[in-house]
């Protein structure tokens, strides 16, 4: 049996197609993809989100705990409202989950973890607390829903259909977020885009999705999603990352605060050894579609395409690829999809970031 | 009309034309590229190739899959769309106007074993449920 978000039915009412992704039933389209991914980059979209978990860290010390936890540091979030993207790591410096990290008020935190990773993380958070910090309070929050308005008018088309947000939304930076009405809205996403995730009770989330589309912002499923994060530059957990690999060879050595003066969990089995891999970006020069787990050829070796698809913003094939350390934007790369050898060009990701393509070709 | 009754089907979800000339004309189903999703790139045969009934000569590639496109008969291929190569949306908004390629039958017995309309509606729903 599927889980089923807040919105399941607003999703069946509007036609879309529903597809299984962790253990959830949610929307793959609409209608189509690509319409919802262009509303997205030059408009306005919205994906109900609500499959993912939202975790309280509640207590004295729950800043001391989260910084032995995550490899980015929470000493970074001075104040509340503030947030922060971060791996958290095993012992063997390997990626349990990515997420972000808000810090609510000085006793009070709030992680949003993948809907693939949720039961795993909730246990290793258990069994962390439980060793170092056991007064803290670990609580799931299965009673909200999370929705994310993105693109360049999601933050006016959303004050239009909820002005009370307005005052309290306004004056949010990149990465801040505020507690107003019931709800948390933090001007983050998955997209590239400016906008915001807005976390409110479950009951209140099909009013609120009915308020934003009539203002004009398109439902957009996980089809797109995709598609968005990829040009975005930004991994997906399961895909370009997982327990199998650190962050320093999933390119994000820019989450990980090796800082000396702080120890978290992984550090050790990091400044061990340099990563051998790295993550990067690759542009198809031939016509064709990269996909996950092609073969990827270059002067450094051999390796692997991690997340692949078709970019809607270039119109042209893009993937994240794992391949030898040597690797420099601009390097010539070969890719194996289905049984040729097509020509590819290595660069540097974001490929696209606030409706601009941002790689020359 | 999501099959129109008019063509012929293969169980691969290729549609199959017959024209005044002799020739087939194919392309994929509605239910075909409604499964795949927007289509974003289309490979098609080389005009003159042989092909045989169920070998693979086209390729379309959505924003979710690649699905493989067989030849419904054996013969040569005397035309391949250039539309479609430039604009692989067509096969999503109008699936039976955006042909792929037309075969010159070799053996026109195998005509007699596609699918006609009301086998293939029932093959469609059938992978629905």
């Amino acid at each position: 049996m599927l889980k089923q978000t807040p919105l399941n039915a607003v999703h069946r009412g509007m036609g879309a197609k529903m597809v299984e992704f962790a253990g959830w039933e949610m929307p793959l389209h609409y209608g189509s993809q690509i319409e919802e991914h262009h509303r997205v980059r030059r408009d306005a979209g919205m994906f109900d989100v609500s499959h993912m978990l939202a975790v309280d860290v509640c207590g004295q010390g729950a800043r001391a705990f989260l910084r032995r936890v995550l490899a980015n540091d929470v000493a970074k979030l001075e104040a509340a409202g503030k947030a922060l993207y971060t791996c958290m790591l095993n012992e063997a410096g390997c990626v349990l989950d990515d997420l972000i990290v808000y810090c609510l008020a000085e006793d009070r935190f709030r992680l949003v973890v993948n809907a693939g990773a949720a039961e795993k993380d909730g246990a290793w958070l258990r069994r962390q607390r439980d060793r170092l910090a056991p007064a803290l309070l670990l609580e799931p929050r299965r009673d909200l829903a999370i929705i994310a308005v993105q693109g360049p008018r999601a933050r006016e088309k959303t004050w239009s259909a909820a002005p009370a947000l307005r005052t309290a939304t306004e004056a949010l930076a990149h990465f801040q977020a505020e507690e107003a009405g019931g709800m948390m809205v933090a001007r983050t996403g998955y997209t590239g885009e400016d906008g915001f995730e807005i976390v409110l009770p479950a009951g209140g989330a099909p009013g609120l999705w009915r308020a934003l589309q009539e203002k004009g912002v398109a439902p957009a499923g996980l089809g797109a999603r995709d598609t968005l994060r990829l040009e975005a530059g930004m991994n997906l957990y399961g895909q370009d990352m997982d327990e199998t690999v650190n962050p320093l060879e999933s390119g994000l050595a820019w989450t990980v605060d090796l800082k000396p003066g702080r120890d978290f969990i992984g550090k050790a089995a990091l400044e061990e050894k340099p990563a051998a891999r790295q993550l990067v970006g690759l542009v198809l020069l031939d016509k064709g579609v990269m996909r996950g787990h092609q073969n990827v050829l270059c002067a450094a070796g051999a390796g692997e395409i991690t997340s692949g698809g078709f970019s809607p913003t270039m119109n042209r094939s893009i993937a994240l690829a794992r391949v030898p350390a040597g690797v420099r934007p601009g390097d010539d790369m070969k890719v194996e999809v289905r049984g040729h050898w097509l020509r590819a060009k290595a660069v540097k990701p974001p490929f696209v970031r606030n409706g601009k393509v941002l790689i020359p070709i | 009309m999501t099959t129109p009754d008019d063509l012929k089907y293969t169980k691969s979800h290729e549609w199959v034309r017959q024209e005044a000339d002799g020739t087939v004309t194919v392309g994929i189903t509605f239910h075909a590229q409604e499964q795949l999703g927007d289509v974003v790139f289309i490979q098609n045969p080389e005009v003159g190739r042989r092909v045989r009934q169920g070998e693979e000569c086209a390729v379309i590639e959505s924003v979710k899959a690649a699905a493989d496109i067989y030849a419904p008969v054996s013969g040569e291929v005397i035309a391949a769309s250039q539309e479609v190569v430039d604009k692989p949306e067509r096969v999503n908004q109008d699936p039976y106007a955006a042909w792929l390629f037309r075969i010159k039958p070799g053996d026109r017995s195998e005509l007699g074993g596609l699918l006609d309309a009301a086998a293939y509606r029932e093959l469609a729903e059938s992978e629905k449920r």
